[in-house]
């Protein structure tokens, strides 16, 4: 049943927004943090994630309708009436489309590493290029998807004991959500009490340490590069296979440039990472909320909040004695 | 830029003697193509041919031109509303031989056309959506446009039959004049169906924003809405996120109820197919095109989905006999007393303005029963 929540609705609509708008936002900070433990930035990030989402998209409805055919044609050779199936019916291919946005996502990744392996070559510029050159390929390969409906990622219904659809609706949570959150707890154990961590963190921290401990630093550098390309193809494959769930070339508003700020304001933590994905998913939503209840005025400001905050995070956090606090010492910006 | 080199002198001498034998007067070269039965036209869009909105409705249109015997139709898709469309126009008429061009999108008119129409008086230019005036703009040049706030209207009233909480919302993009007239079309069709109904609205700012066009939707059905419309350039992410949420949805540009089958009741469609095989076939019988366009529903310039499986037969009704009225003409969706939702009174007792009335065109508010700010 509808329930009239009157002013309830803005902190449900902040939680609920910030569940469904920060999935995103979590694995591009949490892959942008394996990348830069490491020593190198990769800010092509924004071009991965559109390329995940076109990539992705394309894979689940390409797969889901070849089944659907299947399925149809199956039934015709049978002498069966043929079942209402689209590749709409078939959540595992969206699935699919996640795990091979994963893929494609390390591959930009491999590629920035390699690039930034070779001598005298600056990983912010290469970055950009690779941004650009994500965003362009996606752009081009895009075209045919973007009018077919690709299936959607299933979501699990955490409040189905409400009797308030509102709130029901407000913690379907998607199963990324939840694998963001664990994968940010692993990280955070893993950076302190892992083997792969210490070396990650040595590399990161002194190349002439980790070369004095016999690790190829390049190689470490470009693995990272591309486990952190990986998890933003899956942040991109999130935004077009559930929320919002379709491909459109306008579908990243700056999601992929605003979480790798985003790390630095969670000083390369992946807790930290998780909570400010939450804070930035919530103001998402402010603008729309405030309208829905009757605050009309001064929308463009409210809807402008995640970048306010964005902005204001990063001048509260930057003083001149611990702005670079926990900072990974061979970072460009921090040599 | 296509290379042009200088013409000689002799060249020139040549031309013009050339013409001069013909007794042909320069301004007619480029109607050239028309008189021969043959015609080139070509489309601009501002997004992708296929976005199940504003520009997939100029596509259909362009598919029906190409229909017609002896037409080749050239489209580009994505073309910034910035120097990016002078150059794609200029190369559809140098390379291609375009003699007649629609840029489709509100910004490639002015100064992008304007500039452009000049240096080609041989080449026809109809852009969609703003305003030509005599005098002003260049005689090759015009305009064209639709009421489609009568299809929001009607949208409005079958909305009204389907609502339950007797709420009903709006997705819009920004607050000018076409989309103010869309919203509180949209709000008075459903009042005329019950007085009670309000209408919330939510400004997205941007006329394509994915997250945030799905969280407004979240939120206007948060707060008890059942039927959802927008004004936006691509509908499919309101609709796909309202039938998800299993909200009611009203279409708008295209016919979206592929995306919502069981939940979509109709939608005011444009229907350029209408204009554009009308344009096309004046320019192959060699007639003047008009410059100034407007048209709406009896013009069929604007169409409804068919309904859906949700609508009841009484709906139907109520919106088949208004639309019966609008194209038998003088129907009046803005008639006085009329308030704001600020409560001013902007149009008195006993006027009424018909859709073509020039005074809509420069609509800044919301009407009394409008939940919404337009700043």
């Amino acid at each position: 049943m509808d329930t009239d929540l009157g002013w309830w609705a803005v902190p449900l609509a902040l939680i609920g927004g910030a569940i469904r708008i920060s999935t995103p936002f979590l694995f591009v900070s949490l892959g942008e943090t394996i990348t830069e433990k490491s020593g190198r930035i990769n800010l092509g990030l924004e071009g991965t994630l559109i390329f995940g989402a076109m990539i992705g998209y394309g894979m689940a409805y390409l797969i889901g309708d070849a089944w659907a055919q299947a399925a149809i044609n199956d039934a015709i050779a049978q002498g069966l009436p043929p079942p209402a199936v689209s590749a709409r019916s078939y959540p595992m291919a969206a699935w699919l489309g996640v795990g091979i946005a994963a893929i494609a996502g390390s591959l930009f990744g491999v590629v920035h590493g390699l690039i930034c392996s070779l001598k005298r070559v600056n990983d912010i510029a290469v970055g950009i290029a690779m941004m650009l050159f994500g965003m362009g390929i996606a752009f081009y390969f895009g075209k045919p998807f973007i009018a077919p409906a690709a299936p959607d990622l299933p979501s699990i219904p955490f409040a189905a004991w409400s009797d308030v659809s509102q709130v029901r609706d407000a913690f379907n949570v998607n199963a990324l959500f939840i694998i963001g959150i664990v994968l940010a707890v692993v990280l955070w154990w893993a950076f302190r009490n892992t083997r792969l961590g210490l070396i990650l963190r040595v590399v990161g921290d002194s190349a002439d340490a980790a070369r004095a401990l016999g690790y190829n630093i390049n190689l470490v550098r470009t693995l990272a590069t591309a486990v952190g390309g990986a998890f933003a193809g899956i942040g991109g494959a999130f935004l077009s296979l559930y929320y919002p769930g379709s491909w459109n070339e306008g579908i990243s508003s700056g999601q992929g440039l605003m979480a790798v700020a985003l790390v630095i304001f969670a000083r390369w933590n992946p807790i930290a990472c998780f909570w400010a994905a939450m804070l930035f998913g919530g103001t998402s939503a402010l603008g729309p909320a405030l309208q829905a209840v009757g605050v009309t005025g001064g929308y463009y400001l409210f809807n402008a909040a995640p970048y306010i905050l964005t902005l204001g995070l990063m001048v509260a956090t930057s003083s001149r004695n611990r702005a670079m606090a926990g900072a990974p010492g061979e970072l460009s910006i921090t040599r | 830029m296509p290379f042009k080199p200088v013409p000689s002198r002799r060249d020139l001498l040549k031309t013009g003697a050339a013409l001069g034998a013909l007794g042909v007067a320069s301004p007619l070269i480029g109607a050239r193509a028309f008189a021969q039965g043959a015609l080139t036209v070509g489309f601009i869009y501002v997004g992708p041919r296929d976005d199940y909105g504003y520009n997939q409705a100029h596509a259909e249109g362009a598919a029906a031109v190409k229909a017609i015997p002896g037409v080749t139709v050239i489209e580009e898709e994505n073309v910034p509303e910035s120097v990016a469309v002078q150059r794609s126009m200029e190369s559809m008429i140098e390379f291609d031989g375009a003699a007649l061009v629609f840029p489709t999108s509100f910004g490639y008119f002015d100064p992008h056309m304007l500039a452009v129409a000049p240096r080609y008086p041989g080449v026809q230019f109809r852009h969609c959506g703003a305003v030509w005036q005599e005098g002003v703009h260049p005689a090759n040049t015009g305009t064209y446009f639709g009421y489609i706030g009568l299809g929001q209207y009607l949208n409005g009233i079958v909305a009204a039959h389907a609502s339950r909480t007797k709420k009903i919302g709006f997705v819009a993009a920004k607050p000018i004049p076409q989309v103010l007239i869309n919203i509180n079309s949209f709000l008075l069709g459903a009042r005329s169906v019950d007085p009670t109904i309000t209408c919330q609205v939510i400004f997205t700012g941007e006329w394509s924003m994915a997250v945030r066009e799905a969280e407004a939707t979240n939120a206007l059905i948060d707060q008890g809405v059942d039927v959802v419309t927008c004004h936006v350039d691509g509908p499919k992410v309101v609709v796909e996120t309202a039938a998800a949420r299993g909200a009611y949805v009203c279409g708008y540009h295209a016919n979206q109820s592929a995306l919502a089958p069981a939940l979509y009741l109709t939608g005011a469609e444009w229907n350029w197919a209408t204009l554009y095989t009308n344009f096309v076939n004046q320019a192959l019988a060699g007639e003047p095109l008009a410059n100034f366009v407007r048209g709406g529903l009896s013009d069929g310039f604007v169409k409804m989905s068919p309904y859906g499986p949700a609508v009841t037969a009484e709906a139907a009704a109520a919106a088949d006999a208004v639309k019966a009225e609008m194209m038998s003409g003088g129907f009046s969706v803005f008639r006085g007393p009329l308030y704001t939702n600020t409560g001013t009174l902007v149009i008195p007792e006993g006027t009424a303005y018909l859709e073509t009335d020039i005074a809509l065109e420069s609509m800044d508010y919301l009407v009394e029963g409008v939940i919404g700010s337009t700043s």
